[in-house]
């Protein structure tokens, strides 16, 4: 009575698994022939754990899923043509509303591509600052989400208050800088807007030797529970091989075991004068990606400490440096950082004109998310929840 | 009366007795056939109101109480402290519109949620709330209070089946193994208490753990190796049965929306919540009795204390346990919760039986004997704990990381 | 063994429960709006024009509908029309001044890039954020009576940022002054063949003093 029928719905049709088009897909699960009937579900657009509109459109054995077809577009708002039609200084804005969370590591991205692309130096003041915001941008996300997480996994608001409480400071210390709380609009081509004064240096120094004792007593909270053990290990498993060709960036990698991280890589910045480690995970389950994401912020830490002892003085815009009318010559060129959420990278051409032709983001979590069903299948709809909430999406980065 | 002149025994002091003079007082004018039915009557209207008030009270207190553990004051704006904020939220939901999908079954969307509130309530009346206050004496109240509380994830499946929503149906699919799973550990964990207490009877069983041992130590079951593994494993069984986190999967919030309650709303929606509050306070109820020496004074000399507000300050405490364990833990998967049933809870209590069983036999034990009683006692529950813990969480367990090289 | 990290986790819990009575880092919640936000000085939300007095504040607007905030804005939130006549600004000089400001405040995203490319310091951000109008299109869309506040209600809300373009303005009206005096001078002493040399030594110190004859490096600056 209450369930669809299969014919109908063309649901028959899912008995058959289909390859995955990267050709790399093992089906964790295959119901058997004669099992009862399938169940569709559709989770989201409007669901507590899909972390905006987000739409998983499920196909259920029981609890257990035997597919999984995300839908996304539901936050769509034209980010890249609307680049295309914007100036150079322009787009900086839009940038912050992509991943919301970490508008200074957008910003960043996209500060670096518009320097590459006109040939903009950025002073050595700028560039420390520039990493002290976007490691207080990885303690705000990597908090956010482990809070997000415990949620998903069924806990009454605690963990997610008391990285909200955390999130505040930093978000504090964001506004008394850059005047907003989380669309900060803060990097400038060749430097930052805002030179930080001596208070507000003090007073992230003072967040930063406090974060260390938050995270011990929310690791306390949370990663030897017994029930957050059970929930997540074991779970969501990703394969290096498959993350690897599937351009899975960022802590998501990192937890399936492949040390690829782009501030080692890259060296972008300042980051090569930094000492810091890069922790990977060995099953590339949902524990393994917070605890990645735990032990990164221990070293955000690490390199919070190093900057705000080495920042130099000096300008913090290179005097050269232009922003309003930038027509840089015709070219290309692709900035890419590493974001909180993995690589995320700006790609521009410009025919030298006040606009790019060509404005295209590469965001880390809708390339994360397309290996959403590989992760899932076979496991009930309460890993689903978890597995999603281990990619750590945000939909106006997935959804542009 | 005054309270100066010390009676004789605490049975008899003023305030003891206060609850049965009154209720004599009311009914005394009543001819003698009517006067036990009007005694009921004012017994139900009593647990009623009580247990009314303390649902409402409870909400309020889990707010405020979960509020406080998040950092925050929780509701304070309806009156003073927020506390007529029980009072608003009955308003509201009773003015909201009560929706009912097209498509559901009438009869039973509507039955569910009654029949649900009736069967948490019915199980009250064999607790005994004080030396002679229970509503009903029965020989066999222990197992008619179980019986009443295992019918009430019926009522939950009835309200997942009949809502017609995908969601309420995986719920109620949910409730149904939660329900098989836990009833078993739940009365499991009981069979020692009345083997010890040789009675089937909850008054009879407050009265068997009357007393103190070297005047110090209550003969309450809890404070027994048996007797507090057996309290163990009940109140995790109760979470259960009462849908409490973490074992909330019936109405799982972030996967199913709210579970079995998604298509209910107004006034429906607030009866699934008291009957959620009630069969808390009834399970906190019957293990207060069971194993916390039902309304006895933990000491001697605080006898002076009226016993059914020792019942109310260990009931409470109870409570506040279930609060805090919802502000502090994750939910559990149904397999897992399947799983923490029959491979640890069961066999947990089964054990536990044998435990008890020798600790009766072994009742006339002293002195020297009585502290190998414990030690066998204690040794009953402490190895089949280890063993069975290293089963469960096997594949389990914090890990070490390892650091990229440079 | 089992339990455990269960324990670890309800000592933490209890632990914040008892905090929230003692330590205000356990209590964090500011119960707006009994308790008003501390807004840092530079927080910003919408534009707002500068005007110098409040008594006529269409009068003196610092705005002359050069229209470059215009073209800059992102989301193209503001409107503006030219005045077909000129009036005197704060220093005298005649001046267009905007006709039709407005803004689009369901449109703007607070990005004050406005504010960043306005080289006569007439827009700044605004920072009242409790803002709420009762028609979503004619409420939200503000016109220039509506955008105007005087220059002391920027001190107010910016005092740093405020003092800072005050001097320069300053800054900026003496050397005009000087400028125009000496060119009064030039003027003057032109017929007399001796006169340049001495004209000129005063004149190229009071030249390079003046921020005005320069542009300012770097963006305007704002506190933080």
């Amino acid at each position: 009575m209450m369930l669809p029928d299969p014919a109908s719905t063309g649901l028959a049709r899912v008995r058959k698994i289909e390859g995955s088009a990267l050709g790399l897909r093992t089906p964790a699960f295959a119901p058997e022939e004669g099992a009862g009937d399938l169940l569709e579900v559709s989770l989201g657009p409007h669901h507590p754990s899909t972390h905006g509109v987000f739409r998983m459109d499920v196909v259920l054995d029981g609890e257990r899923i035997v597919r999984l077809k995300p839908v996304f577009g539901y936050l769509h708002r034209n980010h890249e043509k609307l680049g295309e039609g914007t100036s150079y200084l322009g787009s900086m804005p839009y940038t912050d509303r992509l991943d919301y969370l970490n508008s200074m590591t957008n910003n960043w991205a996209y500060a670096i591509a518009v320097e590459k692309l006109a040939g903009i130096a950025v002073t050595e003041r700028a560039e420390y600052i520039r990493v002290i915001l976007a490691e207080l941008s990885r303690l705000l996300n990597h908090t956010c989400l482990a809070g997000f997480l415990m949620q998903d996994c069924g806990c009454s608001g605690t963990p997610l208050m008391y990285a909200f409480r955390e999130r505040e400071k930093i978000l504090d210390l964001f506004e008394s800088l850059s005047g907003s709380r989380m669309m900060c609009n803060f990097q400038r081509f060749g430097g930052c807007r805002v030179d930080p004064s001596a208070e507000w240096l003090a007073a992230t120094r003072k967040l930063v030797d406090g974060y260390g004792a938050f995270l011990d007593e929310f690791e306390a909270l949370l990663s030897g529970n017994e029930i957050v053990m059970a929930r997540t290990q074991g779970v969501g498993r990703l394969p290096a091989a498959l993350a690897v060709n599937a351009g899975v960036t960022g802590p998501m990698l990192r937890a399936s075991g492949v040390g690829h991280d782009l501030r080692k890589v890259d060296g972008y910045g300042v980051y090569p004068r930094f000492n810091f480690r890069v922790p990977i995970g060995r099953e590339g389950d949902v524990y393994d990606r917070y605890m990645v994401r735990m032990l990164e912020m221990r070293e955000s830490i690490s390199i919070l400490d190093q900057a705000l002892r080495g920042l130099p003085g000096g300008p913090i815009l290179d005097p050269k440096s232009k922003q309003r009318g930038l027509r840089p010559k015709a070219g290309e060129a692709y900035g890419r950082i590493e974001g909180p959420k993995g690589e995320i990278g700006f790609f521009l051409v410009s025919d030298g004109t006040g606009n790019p032709t060509r404005y295209r983001v590469r965001a880390p979590s809708f390339v994360n998310l397309t290996i959403l069903e590989d992760l899932c299948l076979g496991h009930s709809v309460a890993d689903a929840v978890i597995i999603l909430g281990s990619i750590d999406i945000v939909l106006g980065e997935v959804d542009r | 009366m005054i309270l100066a002149a010390a009676p004789a025994s605490p049975a008899d002091a003023w305030l003891e007795r206060a609850p049965v003079l009154l209720r004599d007082a009311l009914t005394g004018w009543l001819p003698d056939a009517l006067r036990p039915w009007v005694a009921a009557l004012l017994s139900i209207a009593t647990i009623l109101g009580v247990f009314g008030l303390l649902f409402a009270y409870m909400t309020l207190a889990e707010r405020k109480i979960l509020g406080r553990i998040q950092n925050r004051p929780g509701p304070n704006r309806t009156g003073p402290f927020g506390l007529l904020q029980p009072f608003a939220d009955a308003i509201k939901a009773l003015t909201k519109e009560d929706i009912v999908p097209r498509a559901a079954d009438q009869v039973l969307h509507f039955l569910a949620p009654v029949v649900l509130v009736a069967l948490s309530l019915i199980g009250l009346a064999v607790i005994p709330f004080g030396r002679n206050l229970v509503a009903v004496e029965m020989e066999a109240s222990v197992l008619y209070f179980f019986a009443a509380g295992a019918a009430t994830e019926l009522a939950i499946f009835m309200a997942g089946w009949a809502s017609r929503n995908k969601y309420s149906l995986l719920a109620a699919m949910r409730a149904l193994a939660q329900l098989i799973s836990y009833e078993v550990p739940l009365l499991l964990s009981v069979v020692p208490v009345i083997v010890v207490a040789g009675s089937l009877s909850t008054t009879d069983i407050v009265a068997a753990q009357g007393g103190w041992a070297a005047g110090l130590w209550p003969h309450w079951h809890a404070l027994t190796p048996w007797g507090f593994s057996a309290f163990a494993v009940f109140m995790v069984a109760a979470l259960a049965e009462s849908n409490r986190s973490p074992f909330d999967l019936p109405e799982a919030e972030s996967e199913l929306i709210a579970g079995h309650l998604t298509e209910y709303s107004g006034f429906k929606y607030a009866l699934f919540f008291m009957a959620e509050y009630l069969g808390m306070a009834a399970l906190s109820a019957m293990a207060v009795t069971l194993f916390l020496g039902g309304w006895q004074a933990p000491l001697a000399v605080l006898e002076f204390i009226p016993s059914y507000a020792w019942f109310g300050v260990k009931l409470l405490l109870l409570l506040l346990g279930f609060i805090w364990i919802r502000a502090t833990f994750p939910r559990l998967r149904i397999d897992q919760l399947t799983r923490l049933s029959w491979k640890f809870l069961v066999p947990l209590a089964l054990v536990n039986l044998i435990n008890g069983g020798v600790w009766a036999a072994t009742a006339d034990w002293t002195g020297a004997a009585a502290v190998v009683r414990w030690f066998i006692s204690a040794l009953g529950v402490v190895v089949p704990f280890i063993f069975l813990a290293r089963s469960l969480s096997a594949g389990y367990g914090p890990r070490t990381y390892r650091y990229a090289s440079p | 063994m089992l339990g455990k990290g269960l324990l670890q986790g309800l000592a933490v819990t209890a632990k914040n429960l008892v905090g929230s009575y003692h330590d205000p880092a356990r209590y964090v919640t500011q119960e707006y709006p009994e308790v008003q936000p501390k807004l840092p000085e530079a927080y910003r939300n919408f534009p707002f024009l500068v005007s110098e007095t409040a008594d006529d504040p269409m009068g003196t607007l610092r705005c002359v509908a050069c229209q470059i905030c215009e073209k800059e804005c992102p989301p193209q939130c503001i409107y503006i029309e030219k005045s077909k006549d000129k009036k005197p600004d704060a220093n005298g000089k005649l001046q267009i001044y905007p006709a039709v400001f407005a803004i689009d405040t369901a449109v703007c995203m607070s990005c004050q890039i406005c504010v960043e490319v306005c080289p006569f310091d007439a827009i700044k951000m605004d920072q009242e954020f409790a803002i709420a109008a009762t028609d979503r299109f004619d409420g939200l869309l503000l016109n220039r009576e509506q955008l105007a506040k005087p220059n002391a209600y920027y001190h107010q809300i910016h005092p740093t940022e405020a003092s800072e373009v005050d001097a320069r303005l300053a800054a900026e009206r003496r050397a005009a002054e000087e400028k125009a005096r000496l060119a009064a001078a030039a003027k003057a002493a032109a017929p007399k063949a001796a006169a340049p040399t001495a004209a000129a030594a005063p004149g190229v110190p009071a030249a390079s003093a003046s921020p005005g004859s320069i542009p300012p490096p770097g963006p305007p600056p704002s506190s933080s």
